[in-house]
């Protein structure tokens, strides 16, 4: 697990694809691939309300990842000084092994360079003491950057203040 | 290292305020403008994909002449000087002929329109018109009816309300930022939604409540909720004492509209709709009815918005935390506020040829109501209308059926489109002129009303990269080519900005910091007791003298709306957050996020009909005819189809739109023809559809 966590508050998503989008112009993602994607959920009927979720699926940045294990050629690498999960370009051969490891279907093909990218969660700007593009961006602030120890005492703040709330 | 620039951006009408970045000449960054709290960095997908616009080559990038047949597809590339040329011998001809009146221009309105509106002014012609025949007119001609104020005359504080009405308002997938996220936030503190759609849009996935209505039956469960409202005394009746005239006609015009009569109209149980009454009656003031945004729907759409209108006046939301508030003006921070470009030049003495503000005293003149000049170009009455400048706007996607429209734009002697993408009505144009991308040219200053009022500005953040040009410039360029420079003294935007600033006490300057300028540091807020409206009577009008001197009723008994017959559907239209009525539908990332449209229909309805989910299905309307995948979902009224609007593209030029999908205006035949005859817009949800298996 890296040092960070992307953290979606799914109440507060409203499927605007503000994130896929500020991914893609970001990091030049080529046609077809998503490096962050919004599964769409639903329309399931819940107390005669036709519920729609959307789920951020962008990479869990293993900490023990798949994918650089898969990968032959040490294209895929963790960052040693955060955990996060990254390619390699030049040293990519395109072979697919990690495509077919990670579990999540989280790297993604290039079809102009045939090579694999996925989410770094925009490392660059981390560098520079920015957040993702998608965080960054979010419409509603429904995903937010954390540390995954800040992300569990949100999850049970939150959790505790709905109890309240329910009385 | 990158540089900042605050702007706003233009990708949809909303124009949210923005912070670009600037390195070695090139855009490398856009988000929102930080400086705005309201805003914060958030942008939506069509403000990201500024940067794909500005990048891409399938967009206008040097003047453009015919070279054939009108939609032949045939062009000629010109240099601005011969574009020019060609537009000015043109006008001159006609301004000769019939008056400068015989010229009409089409914008999307907005706080930028000054500069188009002034021009107009200075060639002598009254005919400025803007695309809100298919937008907001309705609305505002009933804000107008009720308090005497536009549809912009009352803002929403969502942030702080308790129950937030929406008939058909999609606040979510049709929305503006910074009020989605004020939205958003009142769901979180626990504001109930009502949301009220044939279609289940993603909005009622954020409601408390959901009623799949049947298409066209709003106007009659408005009636009811008022029914009921009235006659439990749900009201606040302190408010409604000190402030509105006509409550009694109200009452006796309502009284036979009962829960129980509106079930049978729109699907709606009694029960739910009486237990709704009391609830949110329970939560006023704090309560907002959305009156409606894009209600160019139904014959109906006034006076249902009416009835919105006349809601939230018995809820007594206006001028509280939670409900309605006045967007206020420079003047109410003790300021004065812009100066026109249009305030030196001489008044046009002629009149409308749409008849709006004297045929039709109801209409607002400002803009009129572009179906109504598309028969002054028809019929040449009131007087011949001969040229057209179509600026950033595009009628062959916006208004109903392209074909009956190419029949009457080919009666004018030219069309010029300003526009900065292929538009649908670039291809029927005799001369095209690219303007430059918002983020590629200045703009003149805008007035921000709300609780905090003030001004922002627009700033380019790198030079164009093709042969484009601002606005700013084309009209003020041809201006002068007219005869007119008198008018048009500018020789640059800080010439425009410093005119529009001259009796504000604010400099340029003041924008650096943070992109704009606020006129008070606290909001403000009126006192409710002393709140004057601008009405004949002064009062809140349920009954509007105004209105029946043209014989038009203040209350409309209800007609039922036509039920399809088998195999036929209601057509319906909307929008994607991530996309922009259509101007956004080639942009490189747009497309990927949703490259086509497809036809929702019931399930039921389909299967018995024998379509599946998935099938293609051809759709037919008076002769037009179109095959489009079939998506099969419960989550919409048996009597309704529905599709994305903006899809179907005819120009080549846009390889990643053409023929993309089906084009919904394609099969609203005849409905340029069927408008609200009190309200004025057009009734974009009055067409039919037949659907078999392709």
């Amino acid at each position: 697990m890296s040092k960070y966590h992307v953290e979606q508050d799914i109440s507060l998503c409203i499927g605007c694809l503000a994130c896929e989008a500020a991914c893609k112009d970001k990091n030049c993602v080529p046609e077809g691939a998503f490096y962050c994607k919004m599964i769409q959920v639903g329309p399931r009927m819940v107390r005669n309300i036709p519920v729609i979720d959307h789920v951020y699926m962008a990479c869990f940045h293993c900490e023990k990842p798949w994918c650089v294990d898969a990968c032959p050629t040490g294209a895929m690498q963790k960052r040693s000084k955060d955990g996060i999960v990254f390619v390699d370009d030049d040293l990519c051969v395109g072979c697919k092994a990690c495509m077919k490891a990670c579990p999540w279907g989280v790297p993604q093909w290039n079809s102009a360079t045939g090579k694999v990218g996925k989410c770094d969660l925009c490392m660059d700007r981390i560098d520079q003491g920015l957040q993702p593009a998608c965080v960054t961006k979010c419409t509603t602030g429904s995903i937010k950057f954390m540390t995954p120890q800040a992300a569990s005492e949100k999850r049970r703040r939150d959790f505790a203040e709905e109890m309240l709330k329910r009385g | 290292m990158a540089n900042s620039v605050y702007s706003i951006c233009g990708m949809c009408a909303v124009r949210c305020p923005i912070r670009v970045e600037v390195e070695d000449g090139k855009v490398v960054w856009i988000e929102g403008n930080p400086n705005d709290p309201g805003m914060g960095t958030s942008l939506c997908a069509k403000g990201i994909a500024g940067r794909a616009l500005l990048y891409d080559n399938e967009r206008l990038q040097h003047p453009m002449i015919r070279d054939g047949e009108r939609g032949s597809g045939k062009w000629r590339k010109v240099s601005w000087d011969e574009a020019y040329d060609y537009i000015t011998s043109k006008l001159q001809e006609i301004m000769k002929e019939h008056g400068g009146k015989a010229i009409m221009l089409s914008d999307r309105g907005g706080p930028f329109a000054d500069i188009r509106k002034a021009f107009m002014k200075a060639l002598g012609s009254p005919n400025y018109t803007n695309h809100d025949c298919t937008c907001g007119r309705n609305t505002h001609h009933a804000s107008k009816s009720i308090y005497g104020l536009g549809r912009t005359g009352l803002a929403y504080d969502f942030k702080n309300a308790k129950h937030i009405v929406l008939f058909g308002r999609n606040m979510v997938e049709s929305f503006k930022v910074k009020e989605v996220k004020a939205f958003m936030q009142g769901v979180k503190n626990g504001a109930k939604v009502t949301y009220i759609d044939p279609r289940a849009a993603l909005t009622a996935s954020k409601a408390t409540r959901y009623w799949q209505i049947r298409p066209g039956t709003d106007y009659a469960l408005l009636l009811a909720i008022v029914n009921v409202t009235l006659k439990e005394g749900l009201y606040d009746k302190d408010f409604v004492n000190k402030y509105v005239s006509g409550l009694s006609e109200l009452s006796s015009f309502v009284k036979e509209y009962t829960p129980e009569w509106a079930e049978k109209e729109t699907g709606i149980p009694a029960e739910e709709i009486v237990a709704f009454c009391r609830e949110v009656s329970s939560d006023k003031p704090s309560v907002i009815f959305h009156p409606g945004w894009h209600l160019s729907r139904y014959n109906d759409s006034f006076y249902a918005s009416r009835m919105i209108h006349i809601m939230n006046v018995l809820m007594g939301n206006i001028e509280v935390p939670g409900g309605q508030f006045l967007p206020k003006t420079p003047k109410d921070a003790g300021k004065k506020g812009l100066k026109s470009l249009g305030a030196e030049i001489p008044k046009v003495e002629d009149k409308r040829a749409d008849g709006c503000g004297w045929k039709y005293k109801r209409f607002d003149g400002g803009p009129g109501l572009l179906q109504l000049q598309y028969q002054a170009i028809d019929t040449g009455e009131p007087y011949p209308i001969k040229a057209y400048f179509v600026v950033r706007h595009d009628p062959l996607l916006a208004m109903p059926d392209p074909e009956e429209q190419k029949r009457i734009l080919n009666k004018l002697d030219l069309i010029v489109v300003v526009d900065v993408n292929y538009s649908e009505t670039f291809g029927f144009a005799d001369v095209v002129l690219p303007e430059s991308t918002y983020l590629e040219r200045d703009t003149m200053i805008r007035t921000d009303k709300g609780l905090k009022p003030g001004f922002s500005v627009r700033r380019k953040a790198i030079e164009p990269i093709y042969d484009t040009k601002a606005g700013w410039e084309i009209w003020t360029d041809l201006a002068n080519r007219l005869g007119k420079g008198e008018y048009f003294p500018y020789k640059s935007i800080e010439d425009i900005w410093n005119y529009q600033l001259q009796d504000s006490g604010i400099k340029i300057e003041d924008f650096d910091e943070k992109g704009f300028v606020q006129l008070t540091t606290k909001p403000i807020w009126k006192d409710r007791d002393k709140l004057e409206f601008p009405t004949p009577s002064g009062k809140i009008e349920f009954v509007s003298k105004k209105l029946e001197e043209e014989d038009i009723p203040s209350f409309m008994p209800y007609t039922s709306p036509k039920k399809p017959e088998k195999g036929e559907f209601r057509l319906l239209f909307g929008r994607k957050g991530y996309q922009t009525h259509g101007q956004t539908t080639n942009n490189p990332i747009i497309s990927e996020l949703m490259g086509t449209n497809c036809l929702w229909i019931n399930t039921k309805a389909a299967e018995e009909l024998g379509i599946k989910d998935g099938q293609m299905v051809e759709i037919s309307s008076n002769g037009t005819t179109g095959k489009i995948k079939a998506k099969l979902t419960d989550f919409i009224h048996p009597e309704a189809a529905f599709m994305l609007h903006g899809y179907g593209r005819s120009i080549p030029f846009q390889t990643r739109a053409y023929k993309k999908g089906l084009a919904d205006q394609a099969f609203m035949k005849g409905l340029l023809k069927v408008w609200d005859k009190a309200g004025g817009s057009i009734s974009l949800c009055e067409s039919f559809i037949k659907v078999t298996p392709a």
